[in-house]
């Protein structure tokens, strides 16, 4: 069964173009405008995976990962930071909380398969 | 929805998120300390660069970094968006939507731009963009490969980090021999099952450098131990903690399957999650309304059949189905309704820019932004709207200076205000300026010849010259407020949208301008009027009155264009006469008596058949020329009834009764 990846960004180009680079690659993707509708996915559907934006309005990425993590059934579920240069500090931040890991834009989509690749296998 | 261009996506996007920008920035300047306006601007630009870096908006990018560098440094309170910060952000603004939507714009045209910019984050040092650290690559193992040691954090897991993935990326750059080091494993009873409690010790034979092997740990770096030593200087045996477990390579199963099927409720999932508003291609509008449109004639088709029916089922269909259309014709209405906000807002960098380019203080007060307007109406007040907005700052509005002398505040105020007056939206603009100067107007018009010497005017009528095309009483013709070539403009632009526009003004008060727009150009409330056998609709917001007209006026009235109403002269025209119907005509001539921006006008018909919901079919281009009729409907029985050009139609009563007064004073009366 395909891997579901779910994808929070604010912007719509984002999730477009990670949605496009993803379903190519056989993943199933859900899309979130927002921390909030982020989480609110995450509760319902069993995702395998979470990309999400550190800027984003009614719920940062930062607190995003801190609600998903006392999600029990996102234990061990990787979720990956798309930042920016300019963004190390939230970074850190969102890391501390129980960020996997990260992705920094500009990406092609091939290093978001590789990145996907690498954190699901 | 057709996947579209990311691209494309982004340019809509940078497009909401620059007007967001400006509206941000423009708030942020009566409250500098504004943390949130402050998070949402640094959001907006960090979106604008991370979005444009990703789709090839380089340029864009780049640029908006130092404009977010300094706000970055706003949010941290390193920084104050003072007025010339928040000035120079608007440029930044426009230069980056210029990047953006012009491909083949300059670049360099920004220069000048981030150097101000330098200025005021840095004190004058240029802003640099912080080189990469250049990655200490060690140099390739001497010998085969490399020792290393590996202790993950104990919620590595937990955290999402799949240590087999991590070694299995391990064996790709070589042959790896993998020892698990089971020292740090506690009791069964302290155990965390989500915990990593296990290192590795791995021996990797390879070529590629010591970077390559962080690389694969490179999300746990920071928290995890990792040791990379050349394997040749690694010692032969193994610590004594290590036992010589053997991770087992996996089965290579369970790798994702490349089916664009799994798109698909991918796709769907997407579209749940996604916002409670979507965007909707405006011609889609359009096509919806011109259904519920040919909905409402058929309609009202079947509500005259079951008129005429004695089958009280069909009745009862009948008036439900018209309830329901006419539910339908209000939401479908309602869609195509924006809130005049969204235009309001573009006014305050139009303010903004023209009260710092002539040197005076203007504070804009906006009233009643939530008030829905037809989307059409609302895209074509644009210009109408800016170029009295710059009258009233170039003109109206005095300099700090003058406004002190005359007892006023220095900063002028200007108040823009929308509401909703029965079908009708009500835009005001209101300065405290200097008003309207009556006699240099009036002079100007005798001078041009658009009033007579001596005429009695009222200060409405008076002011109507502003409008005629080539007036401008503007002694130096300055650069924002055009050659004169404007308000004639402006009040065609209104009239197109079936509205009207007012002047008002008290010397040394200020000026009030007013439009009056219908919500909707699509239907509107009309009455229906017979001439002869061909019917007409005049809109019923226009609609002053209707009065009978006995035989004996009526033959009274013969020749004569004037009616005598409560002691007013109203002009009349005869539609019979114009429309040359031949038809007998009833005894009983109705009077009309419609009003327009330029005065009130009688239409006699033959007879007033009621009130019409009528949809607008424009005519065809064949009939561009012809200025009676605005355009067409469909009746309830499938005939044709032409929509009344109010205004051109008492324009035409008005100037018809003028030269019959002049000829009537050279020659007696002359033919109606």
């Amino acid at each position: 069964m395909a891997k579901t990846i779910l994808t929070v960004d604010d912007s719509a180009s984002m999730r477009q173009m990670i949605r496009l680079a993803l379903a190519g690659a056989g993943y199933a993707v859900l899309e979130a405008a927002d921390g909030a509708q982020g989480l609110a996915t995450a509760r319902g559907r069993a995702v395998d995976m979470v990309l999400t934006d550190l800027n984003m309005p009614v719920m940062d990425g930062v607190t995003l990962v801190k609600e998903l993590r006392k999600l029990p059934t996102l234990t061990g579920v990787p979720i990956i930071l798309v930042t920016t240069e300019s963004d190390a500090e939230r970074k850190a931040q969102a890391k501390a909380a129980g960020a996997t890991g990260w992705i920094t834009k500009p990406f092609q989509s091939s290093q978001l398969i590789s990145l996907a690749k690498k954190v699901l296998g | 929805m057709t996947p579209s261009d990311p691209r494309d996506i982004f340019r809509q996007e940078a497009q909401d998120l620059l007007a967001l920008l400006e509206t941000t920035l423009l708030d942020l300047e009566h409250g500098p300390d504004n943390a949130e306006l402050i998070d949402t601007t640094f959001r907006a630009l960090h979106t604008i660069k991370g979005s444009g870096a990703m789709f090839g908006f380089d340029a864009a990018a780049a640029f908006t970094h130092h404009v977010e560098t300094a706000f970055d440094r706003v949010r941290q309170g390193k920084l104050v968006a003072n007025h010339e910060l928040i000035s120079l952000a608007l440029r930044a603004r426009d230069h980056m939507r210029a990047l953006i939507e012009e491909p083949e714009v300059d670049a360099a045209a920004g220069d000048d731009i981030l150097a101000a910019l330098a200025v005021i984050v840095e004190g004058g040092a240029a802003p640099v963009v912080a080189a990469a650290a250049p990655v200490d690559a060690k140099a390739p193992a001497a010998g085969q490969g490399w020792h290393i040691g590996v202790r993950l954090p104990q919620d590595a897991m937990a955290n999402g980090t799949k240590p087999v993935l991590l070694l299995d990326e391990l064996r790709e750059l070589g042959a790896a021999t993998i020892r698990a080091v089971v020292d740090r494993v506690p009791t069964l009873a302290e155990i965390d099952p989500t915990g990593c409690y296990l290192g590795w010790e791995i021996d990797l034979v390879t070529a590629a450098p010591a970077s390559a092997v962080e690389d694969v740990f490179i999300f746990v770096r920071d928290e995890m131990e990792l040791t990379i030593a050349p394997l040749a200087a690694a010692p032969d045996a193994a610590p004594p903690a290590i036992s010589a477990v053997v991770v087992a390579a996996p089965p290579a199963a369970d790798k994702p399957q490349a089916k664009p099927a799994a798109s698909e409720p991918a796709r769907d999932a997407g579209r749940n999650a996604a916002a409670s508003s979507i965007r909707v291609p405006a011609f889609r509008l359009d096509e919806l309304m011109e259904r519920v449109g040919e909905l409402v004639i058929t309609q009202s088709r079947l509500r005259q059949i079951a008129a005429l029916s004695d089958d009280n089922q069909i009745k009862a269909v009948a008036e439900e189905i018209e309830r329901l259309v006419l539910e339908l014709r209000d939401t479908t209405m309602g869609i195509r309704m924006v809130p005049i906000g969204s235009l309001f807002g573009r006014f305050r960098r139009v303010v903004h820019d023209l009260s710092r380019d002539l040197g005076k203080e203007v504070d804009l007060v906006m009233h009643g932004e939530e008030t829905e307007l037809d989307k059409t109406v609302i895209e074509q007040l644009n210009d109408p709207l800016v170029h009295m907005i710059r009258n009233a700052i170039d003109h109206g509005i005095e300099g700090p200076s003058d406004r002190l002398a005359a007892g006023k505040a220095a900063v002028g105020r200007m108040e823009l205000s929308a509401e909703h007056v029965g079908t009708e939206v009500l835009i005001t603009l209101k300065d405290d300026g200097r008003g309207l100067d009556r006699a240099r107007i009036r002079a100007r018009a005798e001078e041009r010849g658009l009033i007579a010497p001596g005429a009695v005017l009222s200060d409405s009528e008076l002011f109507q010259v502003l409008f005629l095309p080539g007036f401008s009483t503007a002694q130096t013709v300055t650069s924002l407020s055009g050659r004169g070539v404007g308000m004639d403009v402006v009040r065609r632009t209104i009239e197109a949208l079936n509205g009207t526009i007012d002047l008002a003004s008290a010397p040394g008060q200020g000026t009030t301008v007013t439009l009056r727009l219908p919500l909707t150009l699509a239907i509107i409330d009309g009455l229906l009027v017979r001439v002869g056998t061909g019917r007409y609709v005049l809109p019923l917001a226009a609609v002053e009155e209707c009065v009978e007209m006995t035989p004996a006026e009526d033959a009274r009235a013969r020749g004569l264009s004037f009616l005598g109403l409560r002691g007013d002269l109203v002009p009349f025209i005869r539609l019979r006469e114009l429309f040359l119907t031949h038809a007998p005509p009833d005894p009983f001539q109705k009077v009309v008596v419609v009003s327009a921006s330029c005065g009130k006008v009688g239409l006699a018909v033959d007879q007033v058949i009621g009130q019409h919901q009528t949809v607008i079919k424009s005519l065809s281009k064949m009939h561009a020329d012809i200025d009676m009729f605005s355009g067409a409907t469909i009746l309830g029985d499938g005939t044709v009834a032409l929509i009344l050009d109010v205004s051109n139609l008492v324009a035409y009563g008005q100037a018809r009764s003028e030269s019959e007064r002049r000829a009537g004073g050279a020659n007696g009366r002359s033919a109606a």
